[in-house]
């Protein structure tokens, strides 16, 4: 006797009774398929947000308006909440730009939202206003034309540059540069068309406008830009030339805010600086927790399946009383109807599990397909649920072949 | 050789004991051919439970061919039963939906024998119980007396040296259970094979060449047949005159 002939006994009588035994597989399936998609939507949203993060530029250090908040593990004091927002001026920016030196570039920008017009179209949009280094800093690249120059700042140009997805929705196929739109009322000139970065994690990266700081700070942002008669920014991104210039820039940077806003050590920084590094490590530390939770979930729905595979055995084991008899009495062994009835639970939750990754990855592909999120089936989450499917299988399936195994066999031949 | 010694079986109902068997003494000789009758409770059941390694006395002793039994475990006991042993059930017990040669390869399947000499082993027992023609029938498609051939045949396969049935023609009509009786005949006569068996009917039990009565659990009598009954012989209108005492030689 062979596990092969085990395999074909087994699959006889899961045969002899198709409606209970698809059923039963069924919760295997559910939550082997949860388990596959879910852990895949996870994996695509971590990976979706992991790169977007990484997208944003290379050694990059970003510093904003707004209170202190530090990411989890950012620092001693967690996370702190309270304490006064201070506003970014632009002559902080030349502070920092002084205190860095030659350590990194910085980009100051100011970001608001405008009415755009070209010709019958009209949208709302946002408009950065920015300095040359930005393209690099933000790792944009030009699909066509040229970048925001020194000199536009300078002279306070009335010159544009596209994202790629506001290049298409305003000219579509046809090249913007040279062209004129209208932002809030006034007439600027396209000059370039960035390549498009992609979508991420959120939202898209590709329907900006861009225009030289110095002109939105006369032409379009108006009041909303000053504060205490100073120009403020949105934010000022810095890109470190070295990876390991990082902390000491981050530093530089929090000493001069400091410094020119006149708050001690102790006092909150009012500022938010934090590194690409701390974002991608706090943000896919948030992304793997859910895909956990998620899979946990799932994994319940799996536990659920594995007591329906027990309970059905149990009432098979009972049914089959006088067969286990008779079975006993030709001959049996002991180990040998426990092998059986252990090989029938194992074939429903194996097979079950095989099904089950199979729809758990059409799911995900549907999910892909639907564009929501790309999801992503991994080796390593199909392993885990086909793994957990035929361990609930041996788990469940031990109680009830243990109990048929037991049986004495004149008790089971006269079982009724 | 089969020799039982102060057999006891006591089962509990609730509080109370039941000794199905008490006190029971037995020596049967390769080759017999005996019959066990006794009126329900009686103990019948019981006895052949234990003499086909079903089941374990409470008490007494149980030799196979000089063999201690009592002491064996599960694996050992399923072992002789596998071996030693072939055992026919009233109610058949066939596995159903399968077909006649599967149910008689059951036994070969939990010895280990090759998948060759399987089939054949098992199709030489159809054609001992004359069923060479209807391998492929599903037990649900046989009549009574071929299912009833089916599991003898199952209980030849592993060329046993003992075939106990309990009440084997219990669920046939009497011309059908008179062909069962003259299987049996023919296997003892011709392979010399130890056949004990159980019933209720004078009859049947006449055929034999011994008959034990057995009443409370104790042996009433054991008595030699002068003159079996061949297969085929009519049924007398005056059964229980059929084991007339002037027939039967007392045993000692």
């Amino acid at each position: 006797m062979n596990l092969f002939e085990n395999f074909r006994i087994a699959l006889r009588a899961l045969a002899a009774n198709k409606l209970r035994s698809g059923l039963t597989m069924l919760g295997i399936i559910i939550g082997v398929a949860a388990v596959v998609a879910l852990m895949a939507v996870g994996a695509g949203a971590t990976s979706g947000i992991t790169s977007s993060i990484e997208g944003l530029g290379t050694n990059l250090i970003t510093v904003s308006s707004g209170r202190s908040f530090q990411f989890s593990g950012g620092g001693p004091g967690g996370q702190q909440f309270g304490g006064q927002s201070q506003s970014l001026y632009y002559s902080d920016f030349q502070a920092i730009e002084k205190a860095v030196g030659s350590a990194a570039e910085v980009s100051p920008y100011y970001q608001t939202s405008a009415n755009v017009i070209n010709g019958g179209l009209s949208a709302s949009y946002s408009v950065t206003g920015v300095t040359p280094v930005y393209a690099a800093v933000s790792a944009y690249t030009l699909a066509r034309g040229r970048f925001i120059s020194e000199n536009d700042n300078v002279s306070e140009s009335r010159v544009v540059v596209l994202g790629s997805q506001s290049s298409a929705d305003l000219f579509g196929g046809l090249n913007p540069i040279g062209r004129k739109i209208q932002i809030d009322g006034i007439t600027f000139s396209v000059v370039g068309v960035l390549d498009a970065k992609g979508s991420g994690g959120f939202g898209s990266a590709d329907d900006l406008m861009l225009i030289p700081l110095q002109t939105g700070y006369t032409r379009i942002f108006g009041g909303r830009a000053v504060s205490g008669g100073q120009r403020v920014l949105s934010g000022i991104s810095l890109s470190a030339l070295q990876a390991d210039q990082i902390d000491p820039i981050i530093s530089t940077v929090e000493y001069t805010l400091r410094k020119r806003h006149g708050l001690t050590l102790t006092d909150d920084l009012g500022f938010n600086v934090s590194s690409q590094s701390q974002m991608l490590s706090a943000l896919s530390g948030v992304s793997s927790t859910l895909t956990a939770l998620l899979g946990a979930i799932a994994a319940i729905s799996l536990l659920v399946g594995g007591i329906g595979i027990m309970n059905i055995m149990l009432v098979s084991v009972r049914e089959r009383t006088r067969e286990i008899g008779l079975r006993k009495a030709v001959g049996a062994r002991r180990n040998v109807i426990l092998l059986q009835f252990l090989v029938e639970t194992l074939t429903l939750s194996v097979v079950g599990g095989l099904v089950g990754i199979l729809l758990g990855w059409a799911i995900a592909m549907l999910v892909s397909a639907s564009g929501l999120l790309t999801a992503q089936v991994t080796a390593d989450n199909v392993l885990l649920a086909f793994g957990s499917a035929a361990l609930i299988g041996l788990f469940f399936g031990i109680y009830p072949a243990y109990q048929a195994a037991g049986l004495r066999p004149i008790e089971a031949l006269r079982y009724e | 050789m089969i020799e039982v010694e102060n057999l006891i079986k006591v089962y509990r109902m609730g509080t109370s004991k039941v000794f199905a068997l008490n006190d029971v003494s037995l020596k049967v000789e390769d080759g017999e051919m005996m019959a066990i009758m006794g009126p329900s409770g009686s103990g019948k059941s019981t006895l052949m439970a234990i003499l086909g390694c079903l089941d374990i006395p409470t008490r007494g002793a149980y030799r196979m061919d000089g063999e201690s039994m009592e002491k064996m475990n599960d694996n050992q006991l399923a072992h002789i039963r596998s071996h030693k042993i072939g055992f026919v059930f009233q109610q058949f017990n066939l596995l159903p939906r399968t077909s006649a040669l599967e149910n008689v390869l059951l036994p070969l399947l939990y010895d280990g024998v090759k998948g060759k000499d399987r089939k054949a082993r098992a199709m030489t027992a159809l054609e001992t119980v004359g069923l060479g023609d209807r391998t492929q029938h599903k037990s649900n498609q046989l009549s009574g007396g071929e299912q009833q051939r089916v599991a003898i045949a199952r209980a030849l396969v592993n060329n046993p040296s003992i075939l106990l049935a309990d009440e084997p023609t219990g669920n046939l009509d009497s011309h059908t259970g008179a062909e069962i009786v003259g299987l049996f005949q023919r296997l003892n006569r011709e392979k010399g094979l130890t056949i004990i068996y159980v019933t209720h009917d004078p009859f049947i039990a006449r055929h034999t060449g011994r008959i034990v009565q057995l009443e409370d659990g104790k042996i009433v009598r054991d008595v030699h047949v002068k003159k079996p009954l061949e297969a085929g012989s009519p049924r007398p209108d005056d059964i229980i005159g059929v084991v007339k005492v002037e027939d039967l030689a007392l045993e000692n």
